[in-house]
This record gives structure tokens, C-alpha cells and sequence, in this order.
């Protein structure tokens, strides 16, 4: 359960950018979670809610993006999907290939509520 | 168009935005909304709701773990000022790791000088264990978390490492999937498996095989015993991670250790 932990982290961005932007609240969050970053997307919108609670972030709705997880091969340059993490090229099979998404844990953008002037 | 009053005005624009915050500056592209007033010269014969709110979107694009991000790397440059080779051992509990780093230290000791940080959720019976070895060895109680972070590694470096160590040992909580996503500023992981745990582990907890250069195959005298296939194992973890190097050992026998005491001592050679 180290998604309370991400939670907890993701809820401090929230609230810098609240501040920073001189926003009221935030109504929506949106993140990427790779599907080899080990955190889990149903446990992160479980642990969202419970740690945003009494901050600016409470209610807001968590948007989550999964990436799955890609490889670029470096003997044909091609790039395909790791179906089931079985890192290979899908084009050639060769199992030299690098991963080019997948391990993303990143917090892409937030819906703002602000005062309108 | 404007979203709030469909007026047809674009307030959505990007631009590079330079600011400063927690005592550094940077820069980033930026895409928002301006706000823009409805505002004329004459009244209105109805009140205005001066509570009205409008909504807009900022782009962020940080990576939600960047606090210990920046933490790992102030430990990465530490280590590397002391010249200091990092490894983060990350196995399922009951796996072998402290039995594995107690054969370890004793065959290092007069070697390669050594440091254990180890965490657990709660006791201080692994640093109990290794201690005595001729190696600082630094208890982390990680309580109600299920993993080490750069913070809590941060905090007990320079107690732990900062006296000649070559080599650090940090042994995070046992756990295949929590501690993978933390960077603690290692140089590298070392994932262990036990070969009780099931040879397809890797392609089941991929974000730690596919994270870890190097995996310990652990407990490797109790393979007459059990209905388990190496090569199925090594296949899994080159599924997952292809040229992944491969130690096969027993803490216990000592076979296997010899290779394991080389490998170690040549990385910090």
C-alpha cells in the first residue's frame, strides 16, 4: 500500500499549485501511472480521497491515465507494445530493446476553480 | 471559445514559464487560461454573484514522487563524493535477504569495508543479526510504511556510511512491489528470490525484476526438495529483463558465494 504514500505526495503538488496559482480549490487531477511504475491505479483512487480529505484537494476527482508499458528495439529501431511485460521486439524478437514507457508516475495537470474577476 | 460563456474569446495559450520555488529556479512549458472579464459600462438592473467561479486547467507534468526524487539525488551525489557503491536489496519477506548479507559482511570483512542500512516495519532484529561483522550497521523502522524512502536514507548516511565505507548494503523492507517505485539514490537495485517463492515470480511482480540489474537467486540447496526449474526461473527473468545478470547461491551451504563475494568486491575495485 505505498499508493498512500504516492497519494500523500500527490496531494502536496495539488495544493502547491492551488497556492502558486492563487486558486480556490482543485476540482479534477490528472496523472499517468505506468503499468510497470508497481503502483496500482485502483489502490491510488482508493488512497486519494482519504488523503486529500481537509485539504484543497477534497473532492476533487482523480483522472488516472495507465501507460502501458512500451519498448524500442535497438537492433531494428522498432517500437511496440510489451504485451504482458514480456520484453521483446514485436517486429523482430529480439530481446535487446530499452523501455520507452511503462515506469511513468507523473501528475500531468489540474482542473482549477478560481475566482472569477 | 471561452468554456465559461461561450463568447468565442481563446484564453487557453502555452508558454515557457520561469519561477521559483523551494530556493531554486526553473522552467517549464505551461499551458492555461486567462481569465477575462465580462466587465462594461453601465449596470446591470440585477445583482452579480461575486461568489461566481471559473474553472481552468494547468498543465503540471512533474512526477509525483519528485520530492524523493530529489532527495535520492542528493544521496546519489553524497555517495558519489565519498566514493560510496549503493545497492538496494528488495526481495518478498522470508526471502533471505539478512541471512544472505550476514554470510556477506563476513566475507567481505578485512575486504571491502561495508555499511547496512535495513528496514523493516517494526524491531530492530535485523540490525541486531548483523551487527558484530566489523560492518556500522543503521536500523530503519519504517512503521506503518511498507518502504524505504530517499528521506529516511538520507537521514542516517552520513552516521552509517560516513567513516571509509566503500560499500552500502541497503536492505529495504520486504515487499516485491512498494519499494521498486522509490528511488533511494542507489546505484543500483538487487532484487532476491528464494527458490521457494515460485520460479514465475518475475513476470508476476515485473516492476521489480524489470527494475533490477542484477537478481540473487537465493536458497538454491533447497532445490532437490522442491518442484522448482531453474532454467523456467532464469527464463522468466529475462522475460522481464532481458540480460539481467544472474547469481544462483545458498547462504547457507556457501554455494555460489564465492562468485557473489567477487562480483561485490569488484564493484567497488
Amino acid at each position: 500500500m505505498h499508493e498512500l504514500s504516492i497519494a500523500q505526495a500527490l496531494v502536496e503538488q495539488v495544493e502547491r499549485v492551488v497556492r502558486d496559482e492563487k486558486a480556490r480549490c482543485a476540482n479534477r487531477v490528472m496523472i499517468a501511472v505506468g503499468a510497470l511504475s508497481g503502483a496500482d491505479p485502483e489502490a491510488l483512487r482508493g488512497a486519494f480521497p482519504l488523503v486529500a480529505e481537509g485539504t484543497v484537494a477534497e473532492g476533487a476527482e482523480l483522472v488516472v491515465e495507465v501507460m502501458p508499458a512500451r519498448v524500442r528495439c535497438t537492433a531494428c529501431g522498432a517500437e511496440s507494445a510489451a504485451e504482458n511485460y514480456f520484453v521483446a521486439c514485436a517486429a523482430c524478437g529480439s530481446r535487446a530493446v530499452e523501455l520507452v514507457s511503462g515506469r511513468e508516475l507523473h501528475i500531468q495537470s489540474v482542473e482549477l476553480e478560481v475566482e472569477e474577476r | 471559445m471561452c468554456k465559461e460563456c461561450g463568447c468565442g474569446e481563446e484564453t487557453t495559450h502555452e508558454h515557457e514559464y520561469v519561477h521559483t520555488h523551494d530556493g531554486h529556479t526553473h522552467s517549464h512549458r505551461y499551458t492555461h487560461d486567462h481569465g477575462h472579464d465580462h466587465d462594461h459600462d453601465h449596470d446591470h438592473d440585477h445583482a452579480h454573484d461575486v461568489d461566481a467561479a471559473a474553472v481552468r486547467t494547468v498543465s503540471v507534468r512533474e512526477k509525483i514522487l519528485s520530492k524523493n526524487d530529489e532527495a535520492a539525488e542528493r544521496n546519489r551525489a553524497w555517495l558519489k563524493a565519498h566514493g560510496i557503491v549503493a545497492v538496494n536489496l528488495i526481495s518478498s519477506p522470508g526471502s533471505g535477504k539478512t541471512y544472505l548479507l550476514e554470510r556477506t559482511l563476513e566475507g567481505l570483512r578485512g575486504r571491502v569495508p561495508c555499511a547496512v542500512i535495513t528496514g523493516d516495519q517494526r524491531t530492530d532484529n535485523d540490525a541486531r543479526r548483523l551487527m558484530g561483522k566489523g560492518a556500522p550497521v543503521k536500523q530503519i523502522e519504517t512503521l506503518n510504511a511498507c518502504h524505504l524512502d530517499a528521506g529516511q536514507v538520507g537521514g542516517v548516511l552520513e552516521e552509517v556510511a560516513g567513516n571509509g565505507v566503500k560499500l552500502l548494503f541497503i536492505e529495504n523492507v520486504g515487499n516485491l512491489v512498494c519499494p521498486s517505485a522509490f528511488d533511494l539514490g542507489e546505484d543500483f537495485k538487487i532484487a532476491l528470490l528464494s527458490t521457494t517463492e515460485g520460479e514465475d515470480k518475475p513476470v508476476k511482480y515485473p516492476s521489480l525484476f524489470s527494475a533490477a540489474p542484477v537478481t540473487v537467486l537465493t536458497k538454491m540447496d533447497l532445490v532437490p526438495h522442491l518442484d522448482w526449474n531453474v532454467s523456467a526461473c532464469r527464463a522468466a527473468l529475462r522475460q522481464v529483463r532481458p540480460g539481467v545478470f544472474i547469481f544462483e547461491l545458498s547462504a547457507k551451504t556457501g554455494l555460489g558465494m564465492e562468485a557473489w563475494l567477487d562480483y561485490l568486491a569488484k564493484l567497488v575495485g
